[in-house]
């Protein structure tokens, strides 16, 4: 029995299925979910309506969706610049813990002392070397000794866990309150080493988002424009070719693991500058901000701008299903929701690289 | 005749656009060790995967040992008796001896008793004279120890004819005397063995009897004993044939050096010696022809030439200038051109637009790119003129390599080699696997470049292409270079001679 459709390779991918598939796939989540809501009664329009005003639409729904936004962007784009070259490097969660303690660092030890300005960019700076020299120790591994990426990257996750987890619970560190009797916690930073943030268009939009659309752009023309983004290509898509006209195959390798280690570190940076104002060990912990991001990457198929895109839609999605969860809607059905979004997403993914013939031409020639 | 082991008669075998047997008879008495000769191309694998059931032949008849047979897959063979021991091990690594040689065999009861194989293994290791632990890890050995396990594996099924595939292009001379002596050792209790290589020295103090093949045809079978290798070398490549010799707008000027190497050495990817004290000089406008079987370290001449592959010691010059060793932009800026064998993977990123591939050797030149920024308008300009100079057909210059056909190809490998005004090129098996009229084109570009004044050094086994285009031609077997000398003074049946690892004098 043939299947009366069949996929086929498409020699060339045209530009505008780039922007029309994620809307096709969203549809055809929101469809599939609805027959689910149907099937626990409730109105399907209903709650579609809820989470687009919960995550989209009012000024105050917005501000938080960039919040829960913010990192996501950040590990996104870490996910993103590595794939692009062929390294997996999926430690984007270790890499903004790291961050985090960097810019922590330098918060408490200049906030007040310095002018803010210069204590904001010192710590924006050092989230990303922090991050950067983490992940970097990745990329040596792999270029130098061949080492396996994704297992040195995962395994660095948890050793940074196990260093904020030290850093706050199991040590009188710098980074600890040292009157936090009871609990331990962070040491707040002073109110001079806060990030500011921004009243745009009537919703607020925090100094760290603001650097993650930067960040996006010139990722985005590295990508698109400059030699070393050339040379990243040639890599990904033939290592013989790069040897063959002398790129410094090693060299690039560091290089953008560095780079992508950087974006998770300012990820982290944001964590501590914006919104906890302490190195909060739990928090930053509590929300697989890194492990999301390869999900952010893999949508939004690895383009920097698209992971903003990306990262704005689940952060949308999360706080509406905090506000959806409630006594008449278990947060199983919350997970559903957000499970079949994703799940459509990703399946719409094929549809750029193949589109659905009909087998009619086939069992035509078969009858004649 | 009750005492043949195998007679193929007969044998036809097409693939798409080439007959690889046309009529091919083929006859192996038991218990000798024969020899199958012939150029690579000249048809020996595709008869010995017919012999082994891997293909099956379109015309002709098989019979074994007087009975005929048809085999519908390798395994119906290897139950037949016949086991082929490949030139690339087929093992897996991290099992013992033993565990690879009962590997797939489907005798093999589900509770595996390793006692008794063991010993089996041991008893048959004795019997032929080949040292190996069969508790050992294939990694953990040799390569010639493992050639030895995948020569086990087809003993224990059982085989009666063995056939090896260039069994010793991986071996060290001593392992390779060891070979041989398990080979007597095997037909002296009457298995027999085909022993497939274009050595023909081996060929000479190994073999019984010799079967040589050349373009898909028999050109005949002779005793060992009533040959001389000159006779198989002509037998080989073929005698007689004349070729027009290219005229040159401008002879080449040998004295004006535009690449030299003095006493390079190189090692290939395994760590194995593969240059030994190569000295070569190119002249300006002069097209030299580096002749040999394929693996005799052509790969790493143009690769330690190109700057891929660090030398381990010795000099290379380009026009007077040396090139820091394994430095391959400098070796690029030096003007050193480079048309590698594996055109689509290593010439050329294949998924990348032929405006990117264009622009892969000069793209960090101050005219594509400022300040790390790519020069988009200027490298899509350069690529579309390119691509009428050199009539390349592509829908447009956004068009992935890889979906253009195997001239094109090559000739946007050329237009950009040749566009970075090279003083030296090298070309490596340039026209392998293209159709006439491309071959036409490819060579004609080369002889032009030579015109205008580059040094071209010519990798090839082909041996028609390089005795019509070169100047002079060189000989390299096994790392050394065992030959040079002008291409009007070279004929076939001494090339060939060469390349088969006869020594100079022999050839004279």
């Amino acid at each position: 029995m043939k299947s009366p459709i069949r996929l086929e390779r498409r020699l060339k991918q045209p530009r505008w299925l780039n922007w029309a598939i994620p809307f096709i796939s969203l549809l055809g989540a929101l469809i599939v979910g609805a027959v689910v809501l149907l099937a626990t009664g409730k109105n399907p329009l209903d709650v579609y309506w809820r989470i687009l005003d919960r995550g989209f639409l009012s000024k105050r729904s917005i501000t938080g969706t960039l919040r829960t936004a913010t990192p996501l962007a950040f590990t996104g784009m870490c996910a993103a610049a590595a794939f692009r070259l062929g390294v997996i490097n999926i430690g984007g969660e270790g890499q903004l813990y790291v961050g985090a303690v960097g810019a922590a660092l330098v918060g408490l030890w200049l906030g007040g002392s310095v002018p803010v300005g210069i204590t904001i960019i010192v710590m924006v700076v050092a989230g990303m070397l922090f991050g950067a020299m983490y992940a970097s120790i990745v990329g040596v591994l792999r270029s130098q000794f061949n080492t396996n990426e994704i297992i040195t990257s995962l395994m660095m996750n948890y050793i940074a866990g196990i260093i904020l987890n030290y850093l706050i619970f199991n040590s009188r560190s710098y980074w600890r309150d040292p009157r936090s009797v009871g609990f331990p916690s962070g040491k707040p930073l002073d109110e001079r080493a806060h990030w500011p943030s921004y009243e745009l268009f009537g919703f607020g939009v925090s100094f760290g988002f603001l650097i993650a659309v930067v960040a996006a752009i010139v990722l985005w023309i590295i990508y698109k424009r400059s030699r070393l983004g050339f040379e990243i290509g040639i890599i990904a898509d033939s290592p013989r070719a790069a040897r063959y006209v002398g790129i410094r195959t090693k060299w690039t390798i560091v290089a953008v693991t560095a780079m992508s280690g950087a974006l998770a570190g300012i990820g982290g940076a944001s964590q501590v500058g914006d919104f906890a104002h302490y190195l909060d060990a739990k928090g930053l912990q509590l929300n697989n901000f890194g492990y999301t991001g390869i999900v952010v990457a893999a949508l939004a198929r690895l383009n920097p701008l698209g992971a903003i895109l990306v990262a704005v839609l689940l952060g949308g999605l999360t706080n509406a299903g905090y506000s959806l969860q409630g006594p008449d809607f278990p947060s199983g059905l919350v997970g559903t929701l957000q499970g079949l979004i994703l799940f459509t997403a990703v399946a719409g993914e094929i549809l750029t690289k193949y589109r659905l013939r009909a087998n009619r031409a086939a069992s035509k020639a078969v009858t004649a | 005749m009750t005492n043949s082991a195998v007679r193929m008669t007969g044998v036809v075998k097409r693939f798409p656009g080439v007959v690889a047997n046309d009529g091919v008879n083929f006859e192996v008495l038991k218990g000798e060790v024969h020899a199958l000769l012939g150029e690579n191309g000249a048809g020996k694998s595709t008869l010995s995967n017919i012999l082994t059931g891997l293909y099956r032949p379109d015309e002709g008849t098989i019979e074994l040992n007087g009975a005929p047979m048809s085999f519908a897959s390798p395994k119906a063979a290897l139950d037949a008796g016949i086991g082929m021991v490949h030139q690339h091990f087929r093992l897996v690594e991290p099992f013992t001896v033993a565990e690879n040689v009962i590997l797939g065999n489907q005798e093999t009861p589900f509770l595996i008793d390793a006692e008794s194989i063991i010993d089996r293994v041991n008893e048959l290791a004795a019997r032929y004279d080949m040292a190996v632990d069969p508790n050992a890890k294939i990694w953990q050995l040799s390569v010639g120890e493992q050639q030895r396990v995948e020569i086990l594996k087809v003993l224990y099924r059982g085989a009666q004819v063995l056939i090896l595939d260039e069994p010793t292009a991986v071996l060290t001379p001593i392992e390779a005397d060891a070979l041989f002596r398990t080979l007597r050792a095997m037909t002296a209790e009457g298995r027999t063995v085909i022993f497939i290589s274009h050595k023909l020295d081996e060929v000479m103090s190994v073999s019984d009897r010799i079967t040589v093949l050349r373009g898909g045809r028999t050109v005949g079978t002779v005793a060992t004993m009533d040959t001389s290798t000159r006779e198989l070398a002509s037998m080989m490549v073929g005698r007689s044939v004349e070729f027009s010799r290219v005229v040159r707008r401008n002879p080449g000027v040998p004295a004006d050096v535009v690449l030299s190497l003095s006493q390079v050495n190189c090692d290939d990817d395994r760590g194995r010696h593969a240059l030994h004290d190569v000295s070569l000089t190119v002249g300006r406008g002069e097209i030299v022809g580096v002749a040999g079987v394929a693996g005799n370290g052509q790969r790493e001449l143009a690769e330690v030439i190109a700057g891929m592959r660090s030398s381990t010691s010795g000099r290379i010059a380009v026009a007077g200038n040396e090139v820091p060793n394994g430095k391959a932009r400098a070796a690029i800026a030096g003007g050193v051109a480079h048309v590698p064998e594996d055109r689509l993977h290593t010439g050329l990123a294949a998924g990348h637009s032929v405006e990117d591939n264009m622009a892969l050797k000069n793209y960090r030149t101050p005219l594509l790119s400022k300040f790390g920024l790519l020069r988009r308008n200027v490298i899509a300009t350069q690529a579309s003129d390119l691509v009428t100079k050199y009539d390349v057909k592509t829908p447009d210059t956004a068009t992935p390599v890889r979906l253009l056909s195997g001239g094109n190809v090559q000739k946007v490998l050329l237009a950009r080699e040749f566009s970075t005004r090279p003083k030296v090129l090298m070309a490596a098996s340039p026209t392998r696997g293209l159709d006439v009229g491309a071959i036409e084109t490819v060579r004609g570009r080369l002889v032009e470049a030579a015109d205008d004044g580059v040094g071209i050094l010519l990798i090839s086994e082909d041996l028609e292409e390089i005795m019509s285009l070169a100047d002079r031609i060189v000989v390299i077997y096994e790392g050394r270079l065992v030959a040079d000398m002008p291409a009007a003074d070279a004929t076939r049946e001494q090339l060939g001679l060469l390349m088969g690892g006869a020594k100079m004098e022999a050839s004279r």
